[in-house]
């Protein structure tokens, strides 16, 4: 019996002048089910779906769509948004495409109002909309505006969008992304209903435990080419080694270790030392990072990481209390006066604001010491280029110049760009804000190595990241935070999540709070 | 990639062949006359003054801002510059010191309104337009201003060879352009903030201060074109920048500096110039009327900005 599938793309291919985005990739999902859809950063995820939407026109292959169950078989050689719509298949991307000011109700019908003639019949939206939230089991007032929604409802209504546009096929791209652990939990929930609603969904993810929690099937992509489609064993037991088996199948290479290993080079002078700081609304902020050390920085979002590091990289100021930085009390007004002192930001939002897209590999890494390398205004080019070839080699930056445009590289490799303008600047203090968000499995190691070789040789790192493993894996001490406060601080053998997690929703544990 | 080379080479210049057949339409259109010596050499004229004070505004651009003030800055200094001269009696040289001092201040202005306060750079300079075109009405009483000393006219009249003054001063200016752009830092950092801002500063640019510089340096440029422009006409009109910082915008556009920052280059400007002062001087060869001028004038600009558009559009898809 042939399977009844409700989406097919065969030998899908898409080049770009220069460059083979997809190179031969097929998927079929059957009616029902979700399937997980992996690969590291760069295989083609984003492409492919986007070959969905109709916002890239494949240069190969075909499309085929079965809307209903027992309908006929369309075939396209390119969608478009409308025939997308048309056809059942509706995407969730990273960004949502709300509009803030307006109400959850009038975002679901955007572009398509409900009309009584000419005129927009706001209740008979708000009424369709709150029977789709009722669908979907969740609690949206249709008049709210989305600007007031957390972050899970603006998706949630995303969703209740294309269930209201009878979307068949569901798309959804990193959805757990900027989701906060609840919120990932009701977002789970809702999968599953529109699941056992015969929707069928591709769930893209680099969490694969959140892959194995909800998909039947796993198809793996790299450099965009098709790998396999593995079905997903939920025995908890089995999935260790299952989780192997994919990263194998997404590098091409068995990983061993997560964690490369580092020789403990702790040295006894501090580099670092805050004494209660309170500042970009964050209070009473104390600690030392010494040289050759990993300080992790933990907590939930918005516990106050980020903030914290951007006062001590002058980008946001100090209200009070004071900064030592290798034995003098310093007060950067700007990131120019800390990088100066030899403090050193990799952000959070590296396409933000860490990487100068636009701009050359080299140029980026010249960018914070043209200054030293210029005389008179005038660069040294020389110079520049062999610093920027340097780097390239040290840190193993993979491009085919040092003349490529940064928005060119993978996630990982402009991380990489970022790190290599700090080591020219002579950095002593490297500050990452989740070093590795968004950077597939392998490029994720390298980075970790990176991270290793600086403490080595005598820097001090103080890394913030909410991945709990991430963080217990390359940290020689934690400190977390919660609702701008510090929380607490473990050393390296009281490492554990379970604390950590205590710690950052802002309880202080029954044993240590004496010593707080 | 070799094909791909060849491509984007033949891009970065394609505005050269444009050039190119606007010269070849005007000289056969005109059987001719466009093309002779004395009319050339008049060109070369009218696009100094363009010249000059578009190597400020492709800095503006290129960090994604504008400066609508350079025409009532030309107008100013043209009015200050005429009045410190005839009615104040001030040595030649002082006066035109004074006159580019002042045009540069405006442009600090300027980048304190945009850099400082934070009003949007079109609404700023906006303003500023409107402030020194009356203070140069207030100056002269809207009545012209001539009887200045004859070797005034040096820089605008006299010729080394066949080649005139005002062409020389434009060519060092592209030349100091250039410079800046391509082998001082401050030309990366232009490129860096274009490109994006907040991730500058934080790669440890002081954004603010070049954004003073740059408004700065559009203030200078616009003067220097002004006492150019002065040194030609000897005798100075209220009206004689308005609508200035549209040719100049347009040459810059036209030359491939991107509206949204980040993106454009010196030559490029170069032939936008060359475009524009040759696409006027043809027109008025030709007789087209001032207003049919106005008309042509406003389609380039708008295809110019449009092809911008649509290849930023085309790279994100």
């Amino acid at each position: 019996m042939s399977e009844d599938y409700v989406l097919e793309l065969e030998h899908i291919r898409k080049e770009y002048p220069g460059v083979v985005a997809l190179k031969d990739v097929t998927l079929q999902l059957r009616r029902g089910e979700i399937l997980g859809l992996i690969g590291e950063n760069g295989a083609g995820k984003s492409t492919l779906i986007k070959c969905c939407s109709g916002a890239v026109i494949p240069t190969s292959g075909k499309i085929k769509i079965k809307k209903e169950a027992n309908g006929e078989v369309k075939e396209f050689t390119r969608m478009t948004p409308q025939l997308a719509a048309e056809n059942g298949i509706a995407i969730i991307y990273q960004e949502f495409n709300n509009v803030g000011e307006l109400s959850a109700a009038e975002n679901m019908f955007l572009g398509r109002p409900i009309r009584k003639g000419i005129v927009i019949d706001r209740k008979a939206m708000e009424e369709e909309a709150a029977k789709a939230f009722e669908q979907l089991n969740i609690k949206i007032n249709p008049r709210e505006l989305v600007k007031n929604l957390s972050v899970g409802f603006q998706q949630m209504v995303e969703i209740a969008k294309a269930i209201q546009q009878n979307a068949q096929v569901l798309i959804m791209d990193e959805p757990s992304a900027p989701l906060t652990t609840n919120e990932v939990e009701s977002m789970f929930k809702v999968v599953e209903l529109l699941k056992s609603k015969g929707v069928s969904i591709i769930y893209i993810s680099h969490r694969l435990e959140e892959i194995f929690r909800l998909s039947d099937r796993i198809e793996v992509i790299r450099d965009g080419e098709y790998v396999d489609t593995l079905i997903t064993d939920k025995d908890p037991s089995t999935i260790p080694n299952q989780v192997n088996d994919l990263i194998k199948l997404m590098v091409g290479r068995e990983m061993t270790q997560k964690y490369p290993p580092r020789e403990p080079c702790i040295r006894d002078e501090v580099v670092l030392e805050l004494q209660h700081v309170y500042g970009n609304g964050d209070q009473d902020i104390s600690f030392q990072v010494h040289a050759g050390e990993v300080l992790g920085l933990g907590g939930l979002v918005g516990a106050g990481r980020t903030e914290i590091v951007q006062v001590i990289f002058g980008a946001r100021p100090k209200d009070s209390g004071k900064i030592i930085f290798m034995g003098n009390e310093i007060n950067p007004k700007s990131p120019r006066e800390a990088i100066d002192y030899g403090i050193a930001l990799l952000p959070e939002d590296r396409k933000r604001h860490g990487a100068l897209l636009t701009n050359s590999i080299k140029n980026n890494i010249s960018m914070p010491i043209y200054g030293r390398i210029s005389k008179a205004t005038v660069i040294d080019a020389k110079r520049e280029r062999s610093i920027a070839e340097g780097y390239r080699q040290d840190v193993q930056i993979k491009c085919p110049t040092i003349n490529q445009l940064v928005k060119n590289l993978s996630g990982g490799n402009q991380q990489k760009v970022i790190l290599s303008k700090w080591l020219a600047a002579l950095s002593k203090l490297i500050i990452f804000d989740e070093p590795t968000r968004g950077i597939d499995v392998g490029a994720k190691y390298e980075i970790y190595k990176l991270i290793n070789d600086l403490v080595e040789d005598g820097c001090a790192v103080l890394m913030i990241s909410s991945e709990m493993e991430e963080l217990m894996g390359m940290s020689d001490r934690i400190i977390v935070l919660a609702e701008k406060k510090m929380m607490g601080e473990l050393q390296k053998d009281e490492f554990n999540s379970d604390t950590i997690m205590t710690y950052a929703s802002g309880i202080v544990p029954e044993h240590k709070r004496e010593a707080v | 990639m070799n094909e791909n080379k060849f491509a984007s080479i033949f891009k970065q210049n394609a505005i050269w062949l444009v050039f190119i057949l606007e010269i070849i339409i005007f000289a056969v259109a005109s059987e001719g006359s466009f093309v002779t010596q004395r009319n050339i050499i008049n060109i070369s004229r009218q696009v100094s003054y363009y010249g000059i004070a578009s190597i400020g505004m492709t800095f503006v651009i290129l960090i994604a801002g504008i400066d609508l003030s350079i025409g009532s800055i030309i107008t100013l200094v043209n009015v200050v510059c005429a009045y410190l001269m005839v009615r104040a009696g001030v040595n030649m040289i002082i006066a035109v010191i004074i006159s580019l001092v002042m045009a540069t201040l405006i442009g600090v202005l300027n980048g304190f309104m945009v850099a400082s306060i934070g009003i949007p750079a079109l609404i700023a300079t906006f303003a500023s337009q409107t402030i020194f075109e009356g203070i140069a009405y207030l100056i002269s009483g809207g009545r012209p201003i001539a009887g200045f000393p004859a070797s005034f006219a040096f820089f605008g009249r006299n010729s080394v060879g066949i080649v005139p003054i005002c062409a020389i001063i434009m060519i060092i200016c592209f030349a100091v352009g250039s410079f800046i752009l391509n082998k001082s830092y401050f030309g990366r950092y232009f490129y860096a903030i274009g490109g994006n801002e907040e991730a500058s500063e934080l790669s440890g640019i002081r954004v603010n201060k070049m954004k003073y510089l740059i408004y700065a340096l559009s203030g200078f440029f616009a003067g220097l074109a002004g006492v150019v422009l002065l040194s030609r006409s000897m005798s100075a009109q209220s009206t004689i920048g308005k609508g200035f910082e549209f040719d100049v915008i347009t040459c810059v556009v036209l030359g491939g500096v991107s509206v949204n920052g980040g993106v454009g280059r010196m030559s490029g400007v170069i032939a936008g110039v060359l475009i524009i002062g040759s696409l006027t001087n043809g027109m008025i060869l030709m007789d087209v009327s001032e207003y049919t001028q106005m008309v042509v004038k406003g389609l380039v600009l708008a295809v110019a900005v449009g092809i911008d558009c649509m290849s930023k559009r085309r790279q994100t898809n």
